[in-house]
């Protein structure tokens, strides 16, 4: 059954006459164009298709679409201010911190929900953080660096070498 | 927001081949014809590519504008050839980084290539593009000669400038040489390309100019193209491998609105213009099926690919191994086996087709382009002339997307809808349709003198094939037989229930674990550290020299195995690339449960054109080679896969991420080779020997898993 649902998607009201039932991750996908979100599993376990809901990481592929109506859903796309990259996406670019680069979104959204509830993170609850985003090219190293100095940066004490 | 307008994505390239050899553009076109690049003819006739009749190399343009494109056939799919070849192009034109272009796996345009696999790009095709580029360069010089009225001899280039050496100031730069021009050469030369001591660009670290695409969001994979009228497919998966279909109920499905079922032969589908809504379909479709005949399982796999294994040939041998046992203080008789391990990369197979005016156009994730383009020909009834196969990033590739079961099912489909038509696999489609490492054995008799030198080595592997199976120790008596491959079957159409084929270091995982582990073994016999009993048994002084910097860089001091420190090392020769892996790691005895908590990864890969990136797949390998070593493993029983998705196929995750330490080392002295699949090799070996050194159990199955060890710990405690 079609309904109206309205939502903030990327700083932008949105409103779309689709059935609540379906997934966010094909509607950003199909409806909105917004082709950076990803598909890896379907079924919750891999985080490619993360996207941050009212600040909170959420699995897209898991998440009707009914149930962010009224709220402010975030995806890689928006990111980007003015022109000017998010801390996050400046530093996995300095720090090479991807290689195939199909998780990264994934990667980079569930990093930001993390530190807006933690600009102080330690080391481990990074890890804590992104255990449950998959990587198959192995740059796990590198993106706990990126996250890292993201935080670093986002606190205003510069780029920290390593 | 900048994309919602948008209801199309697709790659710019709109100059075809035709058009773009007869220059259109004006500029210079340099094509490079290796006469004696018999691997790559060779591979060419393997995969049954006709080639076109005037083929090249390599080749490349320099615009009217000065800047320049380099095409190939190969594909980005995270290795980093999309850096590492410009820097390479670059270099040899003296022109800057920012100025070179690549135009990658577009079949219309790019060179013909076998596909972008077996850390072959730097090592094969880097050879012709820097060919083409000094090329390039002589011809600007000659150009730059007439036109400045100065001697050739006298004339030096940099950054996409000819100079006078004697006037700098009388120059040229490319783009005015270039301009107006028309000029096409094709050149069969000797490859004569720069010294490194003459870089200026490669051996520097470079980051990867894909970069921004990726971290923004904006970078296309096959799965973000979208065209006009698309219909995107979902694919009805039987329940088992060797089940076949007895009925078929579509008519709950057939009720949704929009959705469109094609039934034909062995593939049924439901297509919708959401893809979500196909799923939903595809889900209401009720299909019977007649089990699979198969009674293989993970457990019973092995001494049934034993019994129906093909002929050996023998790969290397020398000596006398009757002389050998005679000379033997102590012998080992041991056998080492590996479970199937799936690719999983994170971007699933995909393509999207379209048929239009009598062409196909086709958007795979594929790291074979130009092979997908000749199967996908007949298939439309179209000469492969009339088929272009455009290439987007792929999102991990590891050796299983050289297959392409999804285009052909989207090709088969774009052509009975008249629509043009995404597949793109689920999760579980992905895990039923791969083409896995294959389940493999290994089993060596070796033997040692009172003085612990190897003097015995009787080595055979089955199903994994030839790589790497064959030893670089300084032993009398060897002999290596290889019994089944990792492609085609194995070699027998019978032996493995689902397809197998090329894994990231193909054979050599599985080659490697056995060799080293077996060395090991040999060296806590004979009460020897095992960097010394390595030391001790070889000749070879480039990887004495590669395990003295890896026991440099690790802090490695001597001791007898186990120690109880849990250090393990492992080396290995693949195709010329030398890696040394040492690394540590802690192990919880009461659950079985390893942590790797360093590594150091040595490699001397030659001549090194971008360490940043060597670096980069170095640490990768070593991440996702945790996983065959401690816990991927793929499950299954009458030909139903078992694990379909990531909740029990266990991939290495950060709680499991070591400090990696890559270190590259300089050697001018060796051409350039792979740096993709190397370091994944010794995985497998290192993980058991820490092990071993760790708690005295050693292991003779990866992966590693927790029960594994347990039994092993608990075997070691008895003996």
């Amino acid at each position: 059954m079609n309904q109206t649902i309205r939502f903030t998607l990327n700083g932008k009201p949105v409103s779309l006459a689709v059935d609540g039932e379906r997934m966010l991750l094909w509607i950003l996908r199909t409806e909105l164009g917004l082709i950076g979100t990803k598909f890896g599993c379907g079924e919750g376990y891999c985080g490619a298709c993360t996207v941050a809901v009212d600040g909170q990481a959420v699995r897209s592929c898991q998440t009707p679409v009914k149930t962010v109506a009224g709220k402010t859903v975030l995806t890689i796309e928006g990111l980007e201010k003015n022109g000017r990259l998010h801390p996050l996406q400046e530093a996995f670019m300095k720090h090479d911190a991807l290689q195939c680069g199909y998780c990264t979104p994934g990667m980079i959204l569930t990093a930001y929900t993390l530190l807006r509830s933690n600009p102080r993170p330690r080391t481990q609850d990074i890890l804590d953080a992104l255990e449950n985003n998959l990587c198959r090219c192995g740059a796990h190293n590198r993106i706990v660096e990126a996250v890292q100095e993201a935080a670093a940066v986002m606190q205003g004490a510069g780029s920290h070498e390593k | 927001m900048k994309n919602d307008e948008r209801d199309e994505y697709i790659p710019e390239n709109t100059l075809s081949r035709r058009d773009f050899l007869k220059l259109t553009g004006g500029g210079i076109l340099i094509c490079v014809t290796f006469g004696e690049a018999a691997l790559l003819q060779e591979g060419q006739r393997r995969m049954g590519g006709q080639g076109y009749p005037e083929d090249f190399n390599a080749y490349l343009l320099v615009h009217p504008d000065g800047r320049v494109t380099g095409y190939t056939g190969k594909i980005e799919m995270g290795e980093g050839i999309i850096n590492s070849l410009p820097m390479e192009l670059a270099d040899e034109l003296d022109v800057r980084l920012d100025a070179v272009d690549m135009v990658m796996g577009d079949t219309e345009l790019c060179p013909w290539d076998m596909g972008t696999f077996g850390s072959l790009a730097t090592r094969m095709f880097g050879p012709a593009l820097r060919a083409a580029a000094a090329a390039a360069r002589a011809v600007l010089v000659e150009l730059a000669s007439e036109k400045l009225k100065v001697p050739a001899a006298r004339l030096a280039t940099r950054d996409g400038v000819v100079f006078d050496r004697d006037h700098p100031s009388v120059k040229a730069t490319y783009g005015e040489l270039a301009a107006g021009k028309k000029i096409e050469r094709h050149i069969t030369p000797k490859p004569s390309p720069k010294k490194a001591s003459e870089w200026t660009i490669m051996g520097k670290p470079v980051f990867r100019r894909d970069a921004r695409a990726k971290v923004t969001g904006g970078a296309l994979f096959a799965g973000d193209v979208r065209v006009p009228g698309m219909l995107y497919a979902k694919i009805l998966r039987p329940p088992a491998h060797g089940a076949t279909l007895k009925s078929l109920d579509t008519s709950a499905a057939e009720k949704v609105a929009g959705v469109r079922i094609v039934h034909d032969g062995e593939l049924v589908a439901a297509l919708h213009e959401l893809p979500d809504v196909a799923a939903a379909a595809l889900g209401k479709i009720k299909a019977e099926y007649e089990p699979s005949p198969s009674t293989l399982d993970d457990k019973n796999i092995f001494d049934h690919l034993l019994k129906v294994a093909p002929q050996g040939q023998v790969v290397a041998h020398g000596g006398d191994l009757e002389a050998g046992k005679a000379a033997s203080a102590a012998t080992f008789d041991e056998t080492y086996l590996n479970s199937y391990v799936a690719h999983s990369p994170i971007e699933t197979h995909t393509t999207l087709v379209r048929i239009e005016g009598g062409k196909a156009t086709v958007w795979p994730s594929s790291q074979t382009p130009f092979r997908l383009k000749e199967e996908i020909a007949p298939l439309l009834g179209l000469s492969a002339a009339n088929v272009r196969v455009i290439s987007p990033f792929v999102g991990g590739g590891f050796g299983g997307k050289s297959a392409g079961g999804q285009s052909v099912q989207a090709a088969r489909l774009a052509k009975i809808t008249g629509r043009p038509v995404q597949v793109a696999w689920t999760r579980p489609d992905e895990f039923f349709n791969d083409t896995f490492r294959p389940a493999a054995i290994v089993k060596i008799k070796s033997g040692i003198d009172a003085a612990g030198k190897i003097v015995l080595w009787d080595y055979a592997v089955y199903y994994a094939g030839d790589r790497s199976a064959a030893h670089f120790y300084d032993i009398p008596n060897h002999r290596t037989v290889a019994a089944g491959e990792w492609g085609l079957g194995g070699g027998n159409s019978h032996a493995h229930p689902f397809a197998v084929g090329p894994w990231r270091g193909p054979g050599s995982n599985t080659n490697v674990y056995a060799r080293e582990s077996q060395i090991d073994i040999m060296a806590a016999k004979a009460e020897m550290d095992p960097l010394e009993f390595r030391m001790a048994n070889l000749n070879d002084e480039r990887m004495k020299r590669l395990l003295r910097v890896a026991a440099d860089k690790f802090g490695w001091t001597a001791a007898a195995t186990p120690s109880g420190r849990g250090f393990g090392l492992s080396c290995t020769d693949y195709n010329g690339t030398y890696v040394v892996t040492m690394a540590e790691v802690g192990l919880d005895k009461a659950t079985g449960a390893v942590q790797p908590k360093r590594i150091v990864c040595a490699q001397d890969m030659g001549q090194c054109v971008n360490p940043e990136g060597a670096a980069i797949q170095v640490e990768g390998c070593c991440m996702m080679g945790l996983g065959y070593a401690l816990s991927e493993e793929v499950h299954f029983r009458n030909g139903e896969i078992l694990d379909l998705n990531f909740d029990t196929y266990e991939l290495p995750r950060f709680s499991r991420m070591p400090r990696i330490e890559a270190v590259i080392v300089r050697d001018d002295e060796h051409p350039p080779s792979g740096g993709g699949e190397p370091a994944i090799t010794n995985m497998g070996a290192v993980m058991a020997n820490a092990v071993f050194d760790a708690s005295g159990a050693r292991l003779f199955q990866l992966p590693m898993t927790r029960e594994r060890i347990k039994t092993a710990l608990e075997a070691a405690v008895r003996t």
